[in-house]
């Protein structure tokens, strides 16, 4: 194979990686729209605070140590010296559930049958929220994430695509990052785990019928708000999920949020309501801007990436509104 | 046919119900009994406040006055899914069903008040939620034999016609095994030998089960041949109450139906 075929192929996998990063923020976008009909805009906040918690446990620092340290005087910041990783991620999933029933109790709870924008805006006004509420529990440094993952480039892969080069020419391998190839793995068994739990237990098929009509599941006697603070669980579970993959690759801070930006490409393409829809959008604007950049990027000054999604998702809003696979968007009239 | 008379016991009892929106008055007044193990109509033109009155049953709407006596004792303010939990499941007019989900999960999740693992055991499907589910699956599996629907059990119901429709909903709310069963309208709508089966599972379920049914209907003929009692509503108000042949010789009924003016 010709290096050009070969550069090509790596560019297509790396974005297919990122592309894996962008499909389960939108994933957590779709649980959450699919229950309640809500725009979240805080999901991506929320991998954000997921991973702060994590890194808080994980270091053993005291939450909320600056506001302590400035009310009493003290000079408290580490109650430890650190836990294990694996416990630090039970306890930030416990926060994440708590985080999903305050969301319920203070917020949904009161704002039922409400215009879907002042839903929408109250998603905003929790991203601030909750980007503050991190910043004074553990601090607005940059921190390091680390839960033992596998990282840096595969020597055994360079080796091997070193081979498939042609007899002669300049090819020093792909590179590819094993926390990538980890991330995808995660990825994928999480969502094949919450697709049989949604497909096989009572619990999921609740979350289905809530998902297809409220006053039908109301009847039959599932609570709704219960099944909020379930599903916000969940899409709390994936957030940390998110959030440990980015930590993990680029540190923890505040541009994690912004990522969850690009997730709204992802849905317009997607679909709002479909779950394939979140995956398959996220892998085509991975692969599509990292291939763009790669090809054309060059030609026109580079830095494509940033604007790449949102202008491929316009394309799609004139052609394709629902998305791939979203519902058909009929008015009722 | 008339169980009415070896009961005696009152399921629900519905005292005074008086429920308007804004200026409308949907429901005046209006008080009412449906005995453990009978089946009882509830007739009247169109807009009389027949299906309103199924929603306070089972709780979408709260009445501005009065009182329901459920099972021997008054009733709070519940939310519907807790009146659910209580025992009472209903099918709507226009079909409320989970329509991109199969026959076999609306059945399942009809049956949800009946099943308690938690969230935990669910999540690592293991030992207690496996054996429930697959209990419960037996029984809506008897329920879809029952039904005769076995053909469809993993189709979308969206994409069953209407008929069909109406019958899984029908099995929807079986599957709770409810003490009380609200059916508005079941038989709307469809061909006459539809009609003919809707009726037999209705009279199967109620010889079978003992449910204590309250049925909507339009269709004069059926509510006669399948009713105990019948109450008759018309502009909110209760105009008639007893055995099909006393209400359909009342002249007040026969006067409703006729569409003398109403001054
Ligand atoms: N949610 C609501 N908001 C406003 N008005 C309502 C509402 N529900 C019912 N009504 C009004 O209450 C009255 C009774 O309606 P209801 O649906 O109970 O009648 P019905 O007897 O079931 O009629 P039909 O035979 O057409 O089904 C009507 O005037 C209707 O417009
Ligand atoms: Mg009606």
């Amino acid at each position: 194979m010709s290096p050009m075929i070969l550069n090509t192929i790596e560019v297509i996998l790396n974005g297919l990686m990122a592309g894996v990063m962008y499909a389960l923020v939108a994933l957590g976008f779709v649980l959450i729209f699919k229950a309640s009909g809500i725009f979240n805009y805080a999901q991506g906040v929320m991998a954000l605070f997921a991973a702060l918690t994590l890194v808080g446990f994980q270091t053993g620092q005291v939450p909320f140590s600056h506001l302590i340290n400035v009310v009493f005087g003290t000079n408290y910041h580490h109650w430890s010296s650190g836990i294990n990783s694996f416990l630090a991620i039970l306890l930030t999933m416990l926060v994440m559930v708590g985080l999903a029933w305050l969301v319920e109790r203070v917020v949904l709870r009161h704002l039922v049958n409400q215009e879907q924008i002042i839903l929408f805006m109250a998603t905003i006004g929790l991203a601030f929220f909750m980007e503050g509420l991190g910043d004074l529990m553990w601090g607005a440094n940059i921190k390091v994430l680390d839960v033992g993952l596998p990282s840096g480039g595969s020597f055994w892969w360079e080796d091997v695509t070193r081979e498939w080069a042609s007899e002669g020419s300049e090819y020093y391998g792909m590179y590819i990052d094993v926390l990538d190839v980890w991330a995808a793995g995660i990825a994928i068994v999480l969502v094949i785990a919450l697709t049989i739990f949604s497909q096989y237990t009572k619990t999921g098929r609740a979350l289905r019928a809530v998902a297809d009509d409220h006053q039908a599941a109301l009847t039959v006697g599932i609570s709704l708000r219960t099944i909020w603070v379930v599903v916000w669980s969940i899409a709390g579970f994936v957030a940390l999920v998110a959030g440990i993959m980015w930590g993990s690759k680029s540190g923890i801070q505040f541009s994690l949020s912004l990522i969850a930006l690009k997730a709204l490409p992802v849905l317009i393409l997607g679909g709002f309501t479909s779950i394939p829809g979140a995956i398959i959008g996220g892998l085509i604007i991975g692969v599509g801007e990292k291939l763009f950049e790669f090809g054309i990027g060059p030609l026109i000054g580079g830095a494509t990436e940033n604007w790449f999604a949102y202008v491929l998702a316009l394309i799609f809003l004139m052609f394709r509104p629902q998305g791939l696979f979203g519902d058909k968007i009929i008015e009722r009239v | 046919m008339n169980t009415a008379q070896n009961t005696g016991d009152a399921l629900l009892s519905l005292k005074n119900i008086s429920l308007s929106f804004g200026g409308v008055k949907a429901l005046t007044d209006i008080s009412f009994d449906i005995l453990k193990g009978e089946i009882r109509a509830i007739i009247g033109p169109n807009g009389a406040g027949k299906s309103s009155m199924l929603n306070v049953i089972n709780g979408f709407y709260h009445p501005q006055q009065g009182e329901v006596w459920f099972n021997g004792s008054l009733r709070g303010p519940l939310k519907p899914h807790e009146i659910a939990r209580q025992g009472i499941a209903r099918t709507f007019q226009n079909i409320a069903l989970f329509k991109g989900m199969s026959t076999l999960d609306n059945l399942m999740t009809g049956r949800i008040t009946k099943m308690n693992t938690n969230i935990f055991w669910q999540a690592i499907w293991k030992g207690k939620a496996e054996k429930e589910e697959l209990e419960h699956r037996e029984k809506v599996e008897h329920i879809i034999d029952f039904l005769e629907i076995q053909a469809i059990r993993k189709t979308p119901v969206g994409r069953l016609p209407y008929g069909l429709q109406k019958r899984v909903e029908l099995g929807r709310a079986l599957a709770a095994e409810s003490k009380l069963l609200l059916l508005d309208e079941p038989m709307a709508g469809m061909n006459v030998e539809e009609k003919e089966d809707m009726c037999r599972f209705v009279l199967d379920v109620h010889e079978e089960f003992g449910t204590t049914i309250a049925l909507i209907e339009h269709d004069m003929g059926v509510v006669m041949d399948i009713a105990d009692r019948v109450v008759v509503l018309d502009y909110g108000k209760k105009i008639g109450d007893g055995y099909p042949d006393d209400v359909r010789a009342d002249q007040n009924v026969i006067d409703a139906y006729l569409g003398v003016s109403h001054d």
